[in-house]
């Protein structure tokens, strides 16, 4: 029997993970919708073990939900991805500096 | 569990515009699209309308928990749900023109602005954190798309994959303060949860302050708060001037919404964690929103500043967390919407084909060109500002009232002192508007995009501002009993 507390550090570790990702990594914005990605992944796993620790089925629920949203947000963000590709050629993380001031 | 246990009448209005969004896609699809919406945008206002008008009813009698204790049913969601109805009407009305030149009109647009209305009426009405999340997911949704939509402008497509990234983020934090929150207290509705904060934890234990703390942070950054505000002016200043004033207005009243749900009805017991983090954002809020808004030259980015500091007094009234200060928060965030709608319909209104009314050094000489914007203008910065005659001035009264009477003086000199501050690049705009000279390109254009119906309806909105004035006391009141 694995206990909570494993869980809950994979939880945190992938949140942590998807965090540095997002700050540190400036070359590519497909990185960062995968950061993103395993950002609600980490979520999803806290809510997954809280719920078999409850014994309480709305965190399962709660789950379903975020990976329905997860996929809508996949879909817009490769779909913003390709508008600022047309844009200006490039998916660089630097290059997005137009708006500043 | 049957139907009517489940009172299904307390979602009518969103059921309402939902089902018309649907309508209006396949309606626009059948009658062969022409480029102006003729039938999908007085379909949009209607039930906009008509939703607006089925909130307000709810008012008299409020049906409490509804949908198994997922929404909840009550004078707060009554009044927020009729504005938000009401403003994104509005703001659809005044942004017409403005999208028609440009291509922006279309059905899809509509059809988001309706959907993202139904994900703010959500998280109006959300008693449980997974509506509170599915709110606000559709609403931020709604908005990517509609920033992006603007397909062949560089500064949109930057606007859009910030706000995505940044929102997504803040999403996550909420998602993960949740499922900490979940684990805590062992239910994921508000009212639960609430019992729980009540009960059996100690406030001072590091997974709880971690999961409070990770919660704020994530509205903090949708409500567009400092330290969280930076996709607030890049977003602003990215996107179409009418999706600009889509998403500085409408959506403020479900930010309300949603702090008082989460926090005072959920968190309501852990308040000494909370209301620290709280009034620390406030001042941040109102001190780099009014300070960083003198330096911009750009108008939308400079309202973008506006609007953080704003979110400050919505956040300093609220932070008080008794009756007085939450009422004074609900009205300051129903004032600024309004003042927001009249600012940015100036705005648009003074945009042509082939012109942006985007530098400040457009509105110079405004009153020589077209004294009756210019004099709207006018009342919207007094009001933005704080200056008596207005409703601004009321609305930062009763914030800093509020304030007053729970005991944060030093908090309320700072607000007062920053507000000072901010009425200068207000001041600033009239004082272009009406002592400077036009600049010859301004003068060379004299036909204005805008047509006499909206003009109309800026000047009554303008009006209002003023005339509600000997009513403030009464829809004080009113917020009051409401909540």
């Amino acid at each position: 029997m694995i206990p909570l507390s494993h869980y809950l550090i994979v939880g945190a570790l992938l949140f942590a993970i998807s965090v540095v990702g997002i700050f540190l990594n400036r070359k590519n914005l497909v990185i960062i919708l995968m950061a993103i990605e395993l950002l609600l992944l980490a979520a999803n796993m806290n809510f997954v073990a809280f719920s078999h620790y409850l014994q309480d089925l709305s965190g399962q629920v709660f789950v379903f939900f975020i990976l329905t949203v997860a996929a809508a947000e996949a879909a817009i963000g490769l779909a913003i991805l390709i508008v600022l590709f047309r844009t200006r050629r490039s998916i660089n993380v630097q290059d997005l500096d137009r708006l500043k001031g | 569990m049957t139907l009517a246990e489940l009172n299904i009448g307390a979602v009518l209005p969103e059921i309402v515009v939902s089902a018309m969004a649907c309508l209006i896609l396949l309606v626009e699809l059948i009658t062969k699209p022409h480029k102006s919406c003729a039938l999908a945008w007085p379909l949009t206002a209607v039930s906009l309308l008509v939703a607006s008008y089925l909130s307000l009813e709810q008012l008299a009698h409020p049906l409490g928990s509804a949908l198994n204790g997922l929404v909840v049913q009550d004078g707060v969601s009554a009044v927020l749900r009729a504005a938000t109805c009401l403003a994104a009407a509005v703001v659809l009305f005044y942004s017409r023109a403005y999208s028609l030149e440009r291509g922006l009109w279309r059905v899809e647009y509509l059809v988001l602005a309706l959907f993202g209305v139904v994900g703010m009426m959500t998280m109006i009405g959300s008693s449980h954190l997974l509506t509170l999340y599915v709110g606000i997911e559709l609403l931020a949704l709604c908005l990517y798309g509609m920033i992006a939509m603007q397909r062949d402008s560089v500064a949109a497509a930057e606007a859009a994959m910030k706000y995505f990234i940044l929102g997504a983020l803040a999403s996550g934090l909420l998602l993960y303060g949740m499922s900490l929150l979940y684990g805590l207290t062992g239910s994921l509705s508000l009212d639960q949860i609430s019992d729980a904060t009540l009960t059996n934890l100690a406030p001072s234990s590091l997974p709880l302050t971690l999961a409070v703390v990770m919660v704020i942070a994530g509205l903090l950054f949708k409500l567009g708060a400092a330290p969280f505000h930076m996709w607030v002016p890049d977003v602003y200043e990215g996107s179409a001037t009418s999706t600009t004033l889509y998403l500085s207005a409408v959506p403020k009243l479900a930010a309300f919404a949603i702090l008082l749900r989460l926090l005072i009805s959920g968190l309501g017991g852990w308040l000494e964690i909370w209301q620290d983090v709280i009034l620390v954002a406030a001042v941040l809020s109102i001190g780099l929103g009014n300070i960083i808004a003198i330096a911009q030259s750009n108008i939308k980015r400079m309202f973008a500043y506006s609007t953080i500091s704003h979110m400050g007094f919505l956040l300093l009234g609220f932070s008080t967390a008794g009756e007085l200060g939450l009422s004074a928060a609900m009205m300051y965030t129903l004032i600024y919407m309004f003042t927001t709608l009249v600012a940015f319909g100036v705005v648009l209104a003074l945009s042509r084909p082939g012109f942006e009314c985007d530098q400040l050094d457009d509105l110079r000489g405004l009153n020589r060109r077209n004294p009756l914007l210019a004099l709207m203008m006018l009342v919207a910065m007094f009001s933005l500002a704080g200056i008596p005659p207005t409703a601004g001035f009321f609305a930062k009264l009763f914030v800093l009232e509020a304030a007053l009477e729970a005991g944060f003086i030093e908090i309320v000199v700072v607000a007062i002192l920053f507000a000072v501050v901010g009425a200068f690049y207000y001041l600033r705009i009239v004082k272009l508007m009406y002592f400077d000279d036009p600049t010859p390109h301004l003068l060379s254009a004299s036909s204005y995009g805008y047509r006499p119906l909206v003009g109309w309806a800026l000047g009554v909105n303008a009006l209002l501002l003023v005339l509600m004035i000997p009513w403030m006391g009464s829809i004080l009141n009113w917020i009051v009993a409401s909540l």
